[in-house]
């Protein structure tokens, strides 16, 4: 697999570290069901998903990337955090 | 139809002409009193003793495939009892009991060979860690020996032993680990259910379950809605879309698990070794095949194929520990699609939803586990209370934070199991 990062170009998945699903955080005092749904609980799609992954062997940027659990497809990256800040 | 040494002498001379399939097909029934989702070596198993063990038999397994096409034909066959921590101590205690008579009980040859199973260790810290889990195991009733470095030499010859960066210290031994065959795992389940009444539906996949005022009612599939009062979903690898279904969402992230074989060898490896460094475990199969794997592909995946990263990854790591197997030729990959918990640890238990069962997140150990996996599921859908041996494989052990079972040590947190 070769993930577009948006920095360094397209590179090998071995330079990358998988986080999990891409999910937003609640805030510390949404309360224990919030908390037990981000930590544990998981859509687990099996077709297109989101999901977080750290460039260590390169830019050391965090990226969320589209990618198809059934076909290893990989149809983008973008700076986690990016959306926010725009 | 029994198997019997006369049989076989019979029907050898006789031309082969008398035995007959080792299970119906008959169409589904518009009821049954439970319904198994999927039929893979749990389901199946869940289903052989609600019938042997509970005297049920109005039971459809309803598999989307074919019987035995999951990852009870996708693994690498390791049958052990070597764990650590209350719940899976006794889980995996239990369930190895019942391998040991698995042959006899269902008539049908699991092929269960109890060659040993032999962990390495490469540390003063290890061996300590070694020595503390030998004495779990004998605590549990099972048997561990800790061998030194001349025992090891002596029973693995063949092992770099003083690798640089590994150099072997010694190795847990569990002398009733050993291996099955997968696939007569499954036949012989099926076999033993079909025997007493229960209907295998292949070819028929769950596309809904119906709930009413919280409990469940039938389930509609590609075959047409079959009501039932209880409703068993032992479907690992896809648990989150069948509980889904039902409106749940599991502490379940599905991963790739690869595994390799090799050609046909004489016999070089007589047991199971793991090398825990490396991430690799091999076995030699009856048919000579070295049989393989290493570690998950670490992301989220249901393609039940790897990538090759961690492929080269296993083969370095199996050159490091036996470099005799380097001019092995490969012959088959694979992957089986496992349901990761936070904790590394499987999930038998109730449901929020009455008369549904979670029997999931089996992570890499599901196959050792089958016997016992359908024995406990059988136990709890029949008398609605928990298997005693799997009393501690609760869904709510992550949202509580009781009882979990991290047996790595490495926190009970998705992606690190």
């Amino acid at each position: 697999m070769r993930i577009p990062c948006p920095i360094c170009g397209p590179r090998d998945s071995r330079e990358f570290t998988y986080r999990g699903a891409a999910l937003d955080r609640p805030a510390p005092d949404a309360g224990a069901d919030a908390w037990e749904d981000y930590v544990h609980l998981r859509d687990n799609p099996a077709g297109p998903t989101l999901d977080l992954w750290y460039h260590h062997a390169g830019c050391a940027s965090w990226l969320k990337v589209s990618r198809n659990t059934v076909t290893h497809e990989i149809t983008g990256a973008v700076l986690a955090g990016a959306e926010d800040k725009a | 139809m029994r198997f019997s040494a006369l049989r076989i002498l019979k029907e050898g001379l006789t031309g082969n002409r008398g035995w007959t399939p080792h299970w119906r097909s008959p169409e589904p029934k518009s009821e049954y009193d439970i319904i198994i989702v999927g039929g893979g070596g749990h389901g199946l198993a869940t289903a052989y003793y609600l019938a042997r063990t509970h005297g049920l038999t109005n039971i459809a397994v309803l598999e989307k495939g074919y019987i035995g096409g999951g990852n009870v034909g996708r693994n690498t066959t390791i049958v052990r009892a070597n764990y650590n921590l209350p719940g899976n101590s006794e889980f995996y205690s239990h369930a190895l009991k019942l391998w040991e008579g698995l042959s006899e009980d269902l008539n049908y040859n699991v092929m269960h060979s109890q060659r040993g199973v032999i962990n390495l260790f490469h540390s003063d810290g290890q061996r300590d860690y070694a020595v503390r889990r030998a004495n779990s195991m004998i605590i549990q009733g099972d048997d561990a020996i800790v061998l030194d470095k001349a025992g090891v030499r002596k029973m693995l010859p063949y092992l770099d032993h003083d690798n640089a960066r590994f150099p072997i210290y010694g190795g847990l031994y569990h002398p009733r680990g050993g291996t099955a065959r997968h696939d007569a795992v499954a036949w012989g389940f099926a076999r033993g259910a079909d025997m007493r009444g229960v209907d295998l539906i292949q070819n028929c996949e769950v596309t809904g379950i119906d709930i009413e005022h919280g409990r469940v009612t039938g389930v509609q599939t590609t075959r047409g809605p079959i009501r039932a009062k209880k409703i068993g979903l032992a479907t690992a690898g896809r648990s989150g879309q069948t509980a889904a279904m039902a409106g749940l969402r599991l502490p379940i992230e599905s991963s790739i698990l690869q595994a390799f074989v090799t050609e046909g060898l004489k016999p070089v490896i007589d047991n199971v070794v793991t090398f825990g460094m490396g991430h690799f475990y091999i076995s030699q199969s009856d048919k000579g095949g070295l049989v393989f794997g290493g570690d998950l592909d670490f992301y989220a995946s249901y393609a039940a194929r790897g990538n090759l990263p961690m492929m080269e990854h296993v083969m370095e790591a199996g050159m490091a520990l036996m470099p005799m197997i380097g001019k092995a030729k490969l012959l088959r990959s694979w992957g089986g699609i496992m349901d990761m918990t936070p904790d590394g640890s499987p999930i038998i238990d109730f449901s929020p939803v009455g008369g549904l069962y979670l029997n999931c997140g089996w992570c890499y150990g599901g196959f050792k586990a089958t016997p016992g996996s359908g024995h406990t599921f059988a136990h709890l859908i029949a008398t609605d209370t928990p298997h005693p041996a799997a009393a501690r494989l609760r869904l709510d052990r992550f949202a509580t934070g009781h009882g979990l079972m991290d047996e790595e040590g490495t926190g009970s947190q998705h992606n690190l199991h």
